[in-house]
């Protein structure tokens, strides 16, 4: 019993003691105490030099080179599939849409896109020029697999 | 019959006759400024419907084209120019424009028996608002767009790769005009089934 309100008091000693803490010093990206208005960053431009950039894993689902703004997808229309789609890509040498986009969840093969694979922009994003908010200490699982043959 | 024809004929004489009252000074110069003023009045009244303040004294457009045209690039961008409805939907020389706004005599038959006066009837008919002002596009060429966007001014190297590739051969060949890829960029595109290219 004496050990269970130790550990209490001492959660709650925790609890108050970081919710007291200075407001500057948390750990956000807000850039600023937490009951005052911040700034707005400026509105990021997007890479839009049609260059494919690396995937960092063989899933990742490759990232838009292009601007987007504005592109309408949804039930009406997907302005994406004007030019990824099979038809499109004669004409327009986009890359296509890769088969795993026409599968159902029981591995089917439609004749179209899958309406689950079909809001391009749940997996797939433009880039913004803007530094990193947080580091980042991802590495490739080339360098890994690099390093473990060194030693 | 032969009423409707006497009538004509007295006015066809009347104005046959000289005139006994007024001074020729006053016919040929009062002519004159009487059709200065008219033709004044005439092109005043025709620009005031060529505004976006007349465009959208209707909710039909206020609600629905309007809204969506705000967040476009065509409404709000760095630069300050904005394209409003007459720029891209009534054409710019005389002859076109009156003919343009004579057929659109039939908008003012659909307000008055609220074709499109509720969103979802808006939505239906859509599909065949959007197909009219695509033919009109394609039809005069894209005449619109190019009032601002002028091919021979455009400088390839200031556009994307990608912009800059068919612009120059698709759009330079003239077997594309702006609306063949260009459509839905000022409002929401329909249900686009069986549209060539979407």
């Amino acid at each position: 019993m004496l050990k269970k309100i130790t550990l209490l008091l001492a959660m709650v000693f925790v609890m108050t003691n970081s919710a007291l803490a200075d407001p500057d010093k948390l750990a956000t990206l807000r850039k600023g105490a937490l009951n005052k208005e911040v700034k707005a960053p400026p509105i990021p431009r997007v890479y839009n030099d049609d260059k494919r950039q690396v995937r960092s894993y063989p899933e990742q689902p490759p990232t838009i080179p292009h601007q987007i703004r504005n592109y309408q997808i949804d039930l009406n229309t997907n302005r994406c599939m004007f030019c990824h789609s099979r038809k499109a890509i004669e004409e327009s040498q986009a890359p296509a849409i890769s088969i795993t986009h026409y599968m159902d969840r029981e591995g089917q093969f439609l004749a179209t896109v899958s309406p689950r694979r079909y809001f391009c922009t749940q997996c797939h994003i433009s880039q913004n020029k803007v530094k990193d908010l947080v580091p980042n200490s991802f590495v490739d699982i080339d360098a890994i697999l690099q390093q473990k043959s060194k030693k | 019959m032969s009423k409707l024809f006497s009538l004509l004929l007295r006015i066809y004489r009347a104005l046959r006759r000289p005139s006994v009252h007024f001074s020729l000074g006053f016919l040929t110069i009062g002519g004159f400024i009487a059709g200065v003023m008219f033709w004044g009045a005439f092109n005043t009244a025709l620009e005031l419907t060529n505004t976006e303040t007349f465009c959208i004294s209707c909710h039909e457009m206020e609600d629905n084209v309007f809204a969506e045209l705000k967040t476009t690039i065509h409404y709000s961008n760095r630069s300050g120019v904005r394209a409003t409805c007459p720029d891209c939907h009534v054409p710019h020389e005389w002859t076109n424009k009156i003919a343009r706004k004579m057929a659109a005599t039939k908008e003012l038959y659909g307000k008055v028996f609220g074709t499109i006066n509720t969103k979802e009837k808006f939505e239906a008919k859509r599909l065949d608002l959007a197909k009219h002002e695509w033919a009109r596009f394609k039809a005069n060429n894209s005449l619109e767009c190019r009032n601002c966007h002028e091919f021979d001014n455009m400088d390839f190297t200031r556009q994307s790769p990608r912009a800059a590739k068919f612009h120059s051969t698709s759009l330079a060949s003239g077997k594309k005009t702006c609306i063949d890829c260009h459509k839905g960029i000022a409002h929401k595109l329909p249900n686009m089934k069986g549209i060539k290219g979407l």
